[in-house]
C-alpha cells in the first residue's frame, strides 16, 4: 500500500437512525394533532347539536335572529339567540374600546420609553395579571367594580355591560401588552437608528416608523385580545347581570353566548332540545370566532399588499 | 493642516466609556469642511464610536459617558442651547448596512422633511420637487422615477444605500457621516457610492469610516489613523500612505497587523 486508504465514513448505527425517524414522526404528529383536535372539537360539538338542526320544527332564522330565548317555557318554548349574540358583541366591543388604547400604549411604553429595571418589574406584574383565574375576575367584577359602576353612574344595578366590559378589558390588556411589546421589539433596531439620525424625536420614531413596521404583530395582539374577550365565560357570567335582552345603554344588564351556555347546560336534561340548542350555540360561537380570525387574516394580507 | 480652512468638526480631549470600558482616549481631531476625511484603523480601534459621537447617536445606549469637547460647525454640541434635533438635521448619517425605512421610496426621501416641518406647511409640490432633486443628486431618479411608491426595502442593496444618502439631502445637511457605507456592497456598488461621494464633495463635509485601506486611499482627501481608542496620525491621505510619521501607522499600512 503506497497511500493509506481513505478511512470509511463512519456510519450511524441502526438504532440512531431509527430514533431519528421516530422523533421526526412524533414531531409531525404533534403538528397534525392541532388540526385534528380542532376538527374533532367541531365534530363532537356539532354532533350533539345535529338532531335539533335537522328536526322539523327547528327554524335557523329564528335561532339566529329572534330575541326570544325561553328554553323552559311550559307552553311555548322559543330558542332565539340574537339577544345573546348582541350581548357578546356589546361587551366585547366595549372591552376592546378600553383595552386596545391602554394595551397598545403600555406596549409602546414598555418597548420604547421605559428603563430596563422598570420594564422588568412591569413585565412581571403584567404576567401576574394574566395569571389571575377568570373566576377571580368574576369576584372582582361582582364585589368591587360593580359598586364602583353604581357609585360613578348611579345605575340601578352594577352588573351590566359597562361592568363586564371593564373587567374583560382588564383581562385582555395583559395579552395585548405582551404580544404588542414582542411585535415592537421585533422591529429591527436599524430602523430606529435611521429615524433618530434624521432628527426624529422618540415619539416620531414610534408613530412614523414603529407602528407601520409592526402593524401586523400589533393587529395580532389586538385580535388575541378580542379572542380572549369573546371566549371569556366565567367573568362575564358574574359581571353582566345575566338578563336576556338587547342592551339599550351601557348600564343595561345583558347575557352573552358563553355565559348562557355555562349557566344553562347543567340544568338542561341530556339529549333534550334545550341541551342540543345550547350545543348549537357553541357551534355559533365557534363560527363567530372563526369569522373574526378569517377577517383578521384577510385584513393583514390586505395591509401587507398595500404596504 | 496648516492652512486655515474652516473646521466642520473639532474635538478636544474626547473620552468615551461604554460602562467601565473606555473606548476613546483624549481624541483631538479637526475635520476640515468640504472635503472627505476617512477614519481608518483595525477593528475595535474606536473609529465608529468616534463617528457616532458627532451626531450624538451614541447616546442611544444607556451606559455611554463622554468627556471632553465636541464642536460641530463651531458649536459645542453638548451645550444645553444646542438642539439635538437640529444637530442631527445638520449632520446626516449613513450606516453600515443600508437601512431604508420599510415605507415607500418617496416617503423615505421626504421622511426628514416630514419630521422637521409642521404638517400644515408641507406642500405636495414641494415634496415632489425635493424627491426628484434628491434622487437626481444620487443618480437614482432615472431608475426609480416610476417606482417611487414601491417599498424601499425591495430595492437592490446599492440602490438602498444611495437612497439612504438621498434621504439626507432634503434637509440640506452640512456634514455627512458614513459608517463603512460599502461593506455590504459588491465592487460595482462600492464604485458607485465612491463616485457619488466625489460628486457630493465640496458641497458637504464627508467623514467616512472604512475598513478598507484601499478605499481610504482612493476616496479621501485626509485620513485619520486610530488605534486602541487613540488618534495616532492625521494628515493628507497621500502623505499618510506614502510617508507616515508614526511607526505604528506605517506598520498598519504595510499590513503587519489589523
Amino acid at each position: 500500500m503506497t497511500a493509506p486508504a481513505p478511512a470509511p465514513r463512519p456510519q450511524r448505527s441502526r438504532l440512531e437512525r431509527l430514533g431519528e425517524s421516530l422523533l421526526e414522526g412524533l414531531i409531525r404528529l404533534s403538528g397534525v394533532s392541532a388540526i385534528v383536535f380542532v376538527l374533532a372539537i367541531f365534530f363532537f360539538v356539532f354532533r350533539e347539536a345535529a338532531p335539533v338542526v335537522f328536526s322539523r320544527n327547528f327554524d335557523l332564522w329564528k335561532f339566529l335572529f329572534s330575541i326570544e330565548w325561553y328554553p323552559t317555557s311550559a307552553s311555548n318554548v322559543r330558542y332565539g339567540t340574537f339577544a345573546l349574540t348582541v350581548g357578546s358583541f356589546a361587551v366585547t366591543a366595549l372591552a376592546m374600546a378600553i383595552a386596545v388604547p391602554f394595551g397598545l400604549g403600555a406596549a409602546i411604553y414598555l418597548s420604547e420609553f421605559c428603563g430596563r429595571r422598570l420594564r422588568e418589574t412591569l413585565k412581571i406584574v403584567i404576567e401576574l395579571l394574566s395569571a389571575i383565574p377568570s373566576v377571580v375576575w368574576g369576584f372582582i367584577a361582582l364585589t368591587v367594580t360593580s359598586k364602583l359602576v353604581v357609585d360613578a353612574t348611579g345605575a340601578a344595578v352594577g352588573v351590566n355591560v359597562l361592568n363586564g366590559g371593564v373587567v374583560l378589558a382588564l383581562m385582555s390588556v395583559p395579552i395585548i401588552v405582551s404580544i404588542g411589546e414582542d411585535a415592537l421589539k421585533a422591529v429591527p433596531d436599524s430602523y430606529r437608528e435611521a429615524a433618530l439620525a434624521l432628527g426624529a424625536t422618540r415619539w416620531q420614531v414610534v408613530y412614523r416608523v414603529l407602528l407601520p413596521a409592526a402593524r401586523n404583530g400589533l393587529l395580532a395582539a389586538v385580535l388575541l385580545g378580542v379572542g380572549r374577550a369573546v371566549g371569556e365565560t366565567m367573568a362575564v357570567l358574574m359581571a353582566t347581570g345575566h338578563a336576556v335582552h338587547i342592551p339599550g345603554s351601557l348600564l343595561d344588564s345583558v347575557r352573552t353566548l358563553t355565559a348562557n351556555i355555562a349557566a344553562e347546560l347543567g340544568e338542561a336534561p341530556v339529549g333534550s332540545d334545550h341541551y342540543r340548542v345550547l350545543f348549537l350555540t357553541g357551534v355559533l360561537l365557534f363560527c363567530i370566532t372563526f369569522a373574526v380570525n378569517i377577517v383578521a387574516d384577510l385584513a393583514i394580507r390586505g395591509v401587507r399588499r398595500r404596504g | 493642516m496648516t492652512d486655515a480652512a474652516p473646521l466642520a468638526i473639532e474635538t478636544r480631549g474626547l473620552d468615551l466609556w461604554y460602562g467601565d470600558f473606555q473606548a476613546l482616549y483624549g481624541v483631538d481631531v479637526r475635520v476640515r469642511a468640504g472635503i472627505i476625511t476617512s477614519l481608518i484603523g483595525p477593528s475595535g480601534c474606536g473609529k465608529t464610536t468616534l463617528l457616532r459621537c458627532f451626531n450624538r447617536i451614541n447616546e442611544r445606549y444607556p451606559n455611554v459617558r463622554t468627556g471632553g469637547v465636541i464642536r460641530v460647525l463651531g458649536e459645542d454640541i453638548y451645550d444645553p442651547s444646542v438642539s439635538l434635533i437640529e444637530l442631527r438635521k445638520a449632520v446626516g448619517m449613513v450606516f453600515q448596512r443600508p437601512n431604508p425605512l420599510p415605507i415607500s421610496v418617496y416617503e423615505n426621501v421626504v421622511f426628514g422633511l416630514r419630521v422637521h416641518t409642521p404638517r400644515g406647511e408641507l406642500k405636495r409640490a414641494a415634496l415632489d420637487e425635493a424627491v426628484e432633486k434628491a434622487l437626481t443628486e444620487v443618480g437614482l431618479w432615472k431608475d426609480l422615477k416610476d417606482r417611487l411608491h414601491d417599498r424601499a426595502t425591495t430595492l437592490q442593496l446599492e440602490q438602498q444605500q444611495k437612497l439612504c444618502i438621498a434621504r439626507l439631502l432634503p434637509l440640506k445637511p452640512d456634514i455627512i457621516l458614513m459608517d463603512e457605507p460599502c461593506s455590504a456592497l459588491d465592487v460595482e456598488g462600492t464604485r458607485a457610492i465612491e463616485e457619488l461621494m466625489f460628486e457630493l464633495r465640496g458641497r458637504y463635509t464627508i467623514v467616512i469610516v472604512t475598513h478598507n485601506m484601499a478605499q481610504a486611499r482612493r476616496a479621501s482627501d485626509e485620513c485619520v489613523f486610530m488605534l486602541l481608542g487613540k488618534l495616532i496620525e492625521h494628515s493628507r491621505t497621500a502623505d499618510l500612505f506614502l510617508s507616515p510619521k508614526e511607526a505604528r501607522t506605517a506598520e498598519y499600512i504595510e499590513g503587519r497587523y489589523g
